[in-house]
């Protein structure tokens, strides 16, 4: 694995759902070990961006380079990238009736080291890989047999996103305003979750609206998108600036 | 959800479902049929063919008579042309040169055929822990553990033989569940059945088999009138599963069935079917037209009827096996996976007549549709005045696939007295681009995706099925999906 090469470089990106461009002219390179905060307005495309990088079939990538470890991804399909390291925390977690958490967990498992050419592992197996995931995100295992993020609260969804991401060991993680309805002690959990997972060959995006979560997953680098493209980039320094001054700060100074 | 992204799920969820059918290959064998018509003459030489006793070709009779005065019901959810009733052949049967003395005497061709089917007759392939009877056309091919099943006083056998072989019993109960004029399908059907399957679970005998009956439908021109009849005894106990293929061809084929249950005091019967008759193809064009009375009675005190159905093909489905219950305490149960793809359209559901004090039904119906097919629940539940402190319990879920597909759910409830307690649930959902992508954002593949989320939405149906039939449907329906998710 070259080092030199960044996880994750975005060049001229445009994307556009229906017809309706999003993003426009998107620049944003990520290295390995590195934290990068978005913040931003509401419509201002942080969701677009980490749904086109997960290759949600509804967006159009109309011109521009995704490059993930120095290979293009745009023409792959959401599971190959999965299948690559890249990994969505999503907004809204999906339910799933019918089916069990556990028997979710365990696929998806499966399914990456099926790709990655290892041999699949039993279900009792799983399950002592999965116990120790849970300790970390402070869930019980009778969380397993729930179904999938049926009847979960708030906090338990964007805990079991988490989970998923300790699970799949992902390379690059997004995570879509993981903080936005937690409690302190569910955010302090999961940015312990966040804190351990973390190391100098991974990489994460962390989408937010709210400096607190900054507080405890500290990024090395924040930027400020509007209208479909990245209009500041700066340290933490920056997040606390917005806390203080809003948005419209951003577009005085321009 | 987008356009441009329907386009590419629905694609994809169309590959998924369209799934070439395997068990379109028909056989050839020499055979005898009858004239292509129905007529007062046909029913008289169906009955002289099978050296009936009077009281059946009256039966019949009678039967051809009610029939006439009838109109094709058209109150369900369906769109068919009715069958040209004088275009179809209402006896047709391989061709054998003499009576046969056991099932290694049957034509090879035919052998062969329910061996491809899944299903072996031989002594030395056969399944060891189901008794068979095997249903070619108009006729039973045999009986598996005939003499086995004898020694625990259980009869098993064709109901051509059981009408030679027990003629009092069939007497008594032919009829006695649904009637003849029950509705036009049973009236043609009483007039016209060639064969079926007959059990007898004497007193106080818990039947050591499963016991089954295979329906291959073959000839293209027959329809396929089959009539089964089942009655356990005081304390007994059965289960029995029914499986129905056919070859794939053009034009509708007909398959009007009935099937009567009786339960005794403390009897239990467990009725289970796999039904993937050819459901045409991608067009709609073919597949069988499937009308069905199944119904059971619960006479006896603490009797037990459980229904549980996987409907998988047929162009149309017309089904709703019920349970009448009389006998205190006694309880009806119905579980049903229903799925539809293409243009094929089910309208099933069950009845439960309350009639005894405290009887008890319980209705469990999944439908799946996808394609551009149509799925319709219908449930009757009726409490009578005397039911009292009577208990119903219903759900009813649907699950869509794809923007072309239809649900509809028609519960009727009636009831007459104040102790009883009716439950309903209801629900539909779809599977979504939404849930796809979460799934596939999980490294999980759509064919996966979509076999989890099914099993998942049918999971308290597969558990009822006995434990060879739990795999097959799972199986089963995961084929009949493919190519419909994406």
């Amino acid at each position: 694995m070259n080092k030199e090469i960044p996880i994750l470089e975005i060049k001229n990106l445009k994307a556009s759902i229906n017809d309706n461009e999003i993003l426009k002219n998107l620049d944003l390179t990520i290295n390995r070990g590195e934290i990068h905060a978005i913040m931003g307005t509401n419509g201002s495309g942080k969701s677009t961006l980490s749904k086109v990088l997960a290759g949600h079939p509804a967006y159009e990538v109309t011109d521009g380079k995704i490059l993930y470890e120095g290979e293009s991804i745009i023409d792959l399909e959401p599971e190959e990238r999965s299948h690559l390291g890249i990994f969505l925390a999503f907004q809204y977690p999906i339910e799933i009736p019918g089916v069990s958490n556990e028997d979710f967990l365990y696929l998806s498992y499966n399914s990456k080291l099926k790709t990655l050419g290892k041999e699949e592992i039993s279900p009792i197996e799983f399950f002592s890989i999965v116990s120790e995931k849970l300790k970390i995100v402070e869930m019980s295992a009778t969380f397993l047999s729930r179904n999938v993020n049926e009847g979960f609260s708030g906090g338990e969804k964007k805990r079991n996103e988490i989970l998923q991401m300790l699970l799949l060991d992902s390379k690059l993680s997004i995570l879509d305003e993981t903080d936005s309805g937690l409690d302190i002690d569910a955010l302090k959990i999961i940015s312990k979750g966040i804190g351990s997972f973390m190391n100098d060959d991974k990489a994460i995006i962390l989408i937010t609206h709210y400096q607190r979560l900054l507080d405890y997953v500290k990024p090395d680098f924040i930027h400020v998108m509007q209208d479909g493209k990245i209009i500041k980039t700066g340290t933490a320094e920056l997040a606390k600036e917005l806390e203080q001054k809003g948005y419209e700060w951003l577009k005085l100074e321009k | 959800m987008t356009n441009q992204s329907n386009k590419t799920l629905n694609t994809n969820i169309k590959k998924l479902v369209n799934q070439p059918y395997k068990y379109g290959f028909s056989t050839n064998v020499e055979k005898e049929t009858f004239e292509k018509g129905l007529n007062e003459k046909v029913i008289r030489l169906i009955s002289e063919k099978k050296n009936e006793p009077e009281f059946l070709l009256n039966f019949r009779l009678k039967a051809y008579k009610k029939w006439k005065e009838m109109k094709c019901p058209e109150w369900a959810q369906l769109k068919f042309s009715e069958s040209n009733y004088q275009d179809i052949i209402y006896y047709s049967a391989p061709k054998s040169k003499k009576k046969l003395n056991s099932l290694d005497e049957v034509d090879p061709e035919i052998l062969k055929t329910f061996e491809k089917l899944g299903i072996s007759l031989t002594e030395q392939k056969r399944l060891t822990n189901v008794a068979v009877d095997a249903v070619f056309d108009s006729v039973s091919i045999g009986t598996t553990f005939k003499e086995e099943l004898a020694e625990y006083g259980v009869i098993f056998s064709s109901i051509s033989e059981a009408v030679h072989d027990y003629p009092d019993l069939i007497e008594k109960y032919l009829g006695t569940v649904v009637p003849i004029g029950d509705n036009y399908f049973t009236a043609l059907n009483s007039a016209v059945f060639t064969d079926g399957s007959f059990c007898y679970i004497p007193k106080g005998v818990k039947c050591p088999l499963d016991l089954s009956t295979y329906f291959r439908i073959n000839d293209q021109n027959s329809g396929q009138f089959e009539r089964t009849l089942i009655i356990a005894e005081e304390n007994s106990q059965v289960s029995y599963l029914e499986g129905c293929t056919a070859p794939q061809y053009d034009e509708n084929q007909l398959h009007a069935a009935v099937v009567e249950l009786i339960a005794l005091e403390n009897a239990n019967i467990k009725y289970s079917t796999v039904q993937n008759w050819y459901s045409g193809d991608e067009q709609g064009k073919g597949g069988i037209l499937n009308f069905v009375t199944k119904r059971g009675l619960c006479v006896g005190k603490n009797s037990k009827i459980s229904w549980t159905q996987v409907e998988t093909g047929s162009s149309i489905t017309w089904k709703y096996p019920g349970c009448v219950l009389i006998g205190e305490n006694s309880q009806g149960e119905f579980y049903s996976v229903a799925l539809t793809n293409n243009y094929q359209q089910t309208d099933t559901g069950s009845k439960m007549i309350h009639v005894g004090k405290n009887t008890r039904s319980r209705i469990v119906s999944k439908g799946i549709s996808a394609g551009n097919s149509k799925n319709t629940y219908r449930g009757l539940v009726t409490v009578n005045r005397k039911a009292v402190t009577a208990r119903n319990y219903s759900q009813c879920d649907s699950l869509l696939i794809g923007n072309c597909s239809n649900a509809n759910t028609f519960p009727f409830i009636s009831v007459q007295n104040s102790t009883s307690k009716i439950e309903h649930e209801a629900s539909t959902s779809k599977i979504g681009e939404e849930q796809i992508f979460y799934f596939l954002q999980r490294g999980i593949a759509l064919e996966d995706a979509v076999s989890l989320i099914i099993s998942g939405f049918c999971s308290e149906v597969f558990t009822e099925l006995p434990l060879e039939f739990s795999a097959e449907a799972d199986r089963l329906l995961s084929l009949k999906l493919e190519g419909s998710i994406g």
